[in-house]
């Protein structure tokens, strides 16, 4: 029989998987704002900031926190060189050029990820403990607490970023409209890279925070990578809050249809439910 | 017009029938000079991925949409193919004419509400549609076969002459091949293709001058994966075994990228696209551990140099350094 402690712990279960969906999904959209493109290299951010993580702790010796700050730069990093040497110099702006070309990006990426750290699968641990917590009868890993946590926070920065920095509101005048923002003389370039940085982040964020949960190996970051697209996708390309609520809404519904129905179908459950809010909404739920 | 003028006129005007003649032959004659099992296995993989590319084209290039699912409709076809002949014992040929009917209903039945959707939602929405099919291959293990597959699927046959080694079928796949390359190749100049290649560039517009855009994307989008589910049922037909690896959203992907490299639009572009992405990974072995970097490296040097894929590019490429050469020489 399922009691309310069931439904209380795939909640949590959902919200920390929907959390990570969330920064993802963020990520997705911040460069979609300002280039009109779908980012796939956002999945390998995902997977490089728990494999820096791992080197961080366990090659340097690191403790937590600066490691967290080293693999989420770091992930930053690699972002600003895969957009300006990776995507400017393209000679097209057809979309579906560009598309393929962060396809072909990430194959790279993950070669490089495969070559540098193998292929074998690997144990991050957690931020700090992993007793779990008891909270109204469910039991609760510390780590699932840091990533709603963490993810509060980052979502906190991103805001005051974009509503309180001059190059926040630069960045909304171009996803706003872009032809307009060149006019006033708004550097594209610099906006393009301040996007990968941001989505680097988010990405490497998520990879650090969900890897000790999964386990960490150089193609962690696809599946969870995709998902966040259709979060994305699921709020409404583009917009943040449609992020953060398709994250959430995404994480809820695999956990609770692999609790009710079919741990098996719950990638059916969700994809076939976020197709069924396409159809009735062709623009997500917050887009516009 | 001198003799000379005269024979060139004659090509020029013959140019693609001749093409496709000259590619029929040198395809008839490939297998007496090449009776390698495993070259030969490769070039009937690649015709397997010219039907589907070839049907992609049709949508990507002319149609100007964008589908990340296509996977799904060959798994499907092969899935097809293989559970009618082998559990339900009927007729291969028959059963993949069937087959190829019911993923057409299918590909109508998903392709009505998700074509009102654009760009990434679209994109998102062909993805999701092959996720759940993929998944469905996998876990429904009772009719599929689950992760390990589904085995046993009997090769096709005309009479006793069965399609059973890597010759007779290199006949057979081409064949379906170039059938699909000559319907593609009358349909992008009819006024149904045309239409679609307003719509490719300008929806609206395309609208306007009396295109029925969302039937004709309905339309095409059928089309195409029916073509995938025929090549589907070839695949099954081939190699006597399917399992869901082959149809993942990476093939899916893998597919999308032979249109954009051999050029979206491009009907001989996809021919060429589907042997360059096919062949890509044989070439790789010698790279050893840097296959990866080589083999996306390759993808990001064509898409950033070559926009217009191998064709039209390197032609383009072609064109511009005769022009040059010619302002040069009349400069001089």
């Amino acid at each position: 029989m399922h009691t309310t402690q069931d439904l209380l712990q795939f909640i949590f279960a959902g919200l920390t998987s929907g959390a990570i969906y969330a920064l993802i999904a963020l990520g997705f959209s911040v460069v979609h704002n300002t280039m009109g493109i779908v980012n796939f290299v956002q999945v390998d951010f995902v997977s490089l900031g728990g494999m820096l993580m791992f080197s961080a702790l366990l090659t340097a010796g690191l403790p937590m926190m600066p490691g967290l700050l080293l693999a989420v730069t770091g992930v930053a990093l690699v972002a600003m060189l895969v957009e300006r040497f990776g995507l400017r110099p393209s000679r097209s702006h057809h979309e579906l050029v560009l598309i393929f070309l962060t396809v072909g990006i990430s194959i790279i990426l993950r070669g490089a990820m495969k070559l540098i750290w193998g292929k074998n699968r690997m144990a991050l641990p957690p931020l700090t403990s992993d007793e779990p917590i008891t909270i109204l009868g469910a039991a609760v890993l510390p780590q699932a607490l840091w990533i709603m946590l963490l993810t509060l926070i980052a979502i906190s920065l991103l805001s005051w970023f974009f509503y309180k920095t001059p190059l926040g509101l630069s960045m909304r005048a171009v996803a706003s409209n872009p032809t307009a923002a060149a006019v006033v003389g708004i550097p594209a370039g610099k906006i393009r890279l301040t996007s990968y940085a941001i989505a680097g982040a988010l990405g490497g964020l998520a990879g650090v925070l969900v890897t000790p949960i999964t386990t960490l190996n150089y193609d962690v970051g696809v599946l969870l990578g995709l998902k966040g697209f259709a979060a994305a996708i699921l709020g409404g390309f583009g917009s943040f809050p449609g992020a953060v609520l398709g994250g959430i809404g995404l994480g809820l519904l695999e956990s609770l249809s692999a609790g009710y129905l079919s741990s098996a179908y719950k990638d059916v459950v969700a994809f076939v439910v976020l197709l069924l809010v396409l159809f009735v909404r062709p623009k997500g739920l917050l887009g516009k | 017009m001198t003799g000379k003028q005269k024979i060139f006129y004659f090509l020029y005007l013959h140019r693609t029938g001749l093409a496709v003649s000259a590619l029929s032959l040198s395809l008839l004659v490939y297998p007496f000079f090449q009776d390698n099992p495993y070259t030969l296995g490769l070039s009937n993989l690649i015709a397997i991925h010219v039907i589907i590319v070839l049907g992609l084209n049709l949508f990507i290039g002319f149609a100007g949409q964008i589908s990340l699912g296509h996977a799904a409709f060959f798994g499907l076809g092969a899935y097809g193919s293989a559970i009618s002949t082998v559990t339900f014992d009927l007729p291969a040929w028959p059963a993949m004419l069937l087959v190829a009917g019911l993923v057409g209903l299918v590909a109508l039945l998903v392709g009505v509400p998700v074509l009102r959707l654009s760009g990434h939602y679209l994109a998102m929405a062909t993805l999701g549609f092959n996720i759940v099919i993929h998944t469905i291959m996998l876990q429904w293990d009772e009719v599929t076969g689950g992760p390990s597959g589904f085995s046993g699927v009997p090769p096709l046959s005309i009479g006793d002459f069965a399609f059973d080694d890597e010759v007779r079928f290199h006949y057979l796949v081409w064949t379906f091949a170039l059938i699909t390359l000559m319907l593609c190749l009358n349909l992008v100049r009819s006024g149904v293709g045309r239409g679609l290649a307003a719509l490719a560039g300008e929806e609206t517009a395309a609208a306007a001058l009396g295109v029925d855009t969302r039937r004709a994307k309905v339309k095409v989008f059928v089309l195409s994966a029916v073509m995938a589910s025929v090549a589907g049922s070839l695949f099954a037909h081939c190699y006597g075994f399917v399992s869901p690896d082959s149809f993942s959203i990476f093939t899916s992907t893998d597919m999308a990228i032979m249109v954009v490299i051999g050029g979206m639009g491009s009907v001989w572009g996809s021919l060429l696209g589907a042997g360059f992405i096919t062949m890509l990974p044989e070439w790789m072995d010698v790279f050893e551990n840097y296959k990866d970097f080589v083999h996306g490296g390759i993808l990001v040097f064509v898409l950033m140099f070559l926009p217009q894929g191998l064709v039209t590019g390197l032609l383009e490429q072609i064109k511009i350094k005769m022009a040059l050469t010619r302002r040069k020489d009349a400069a001089a």
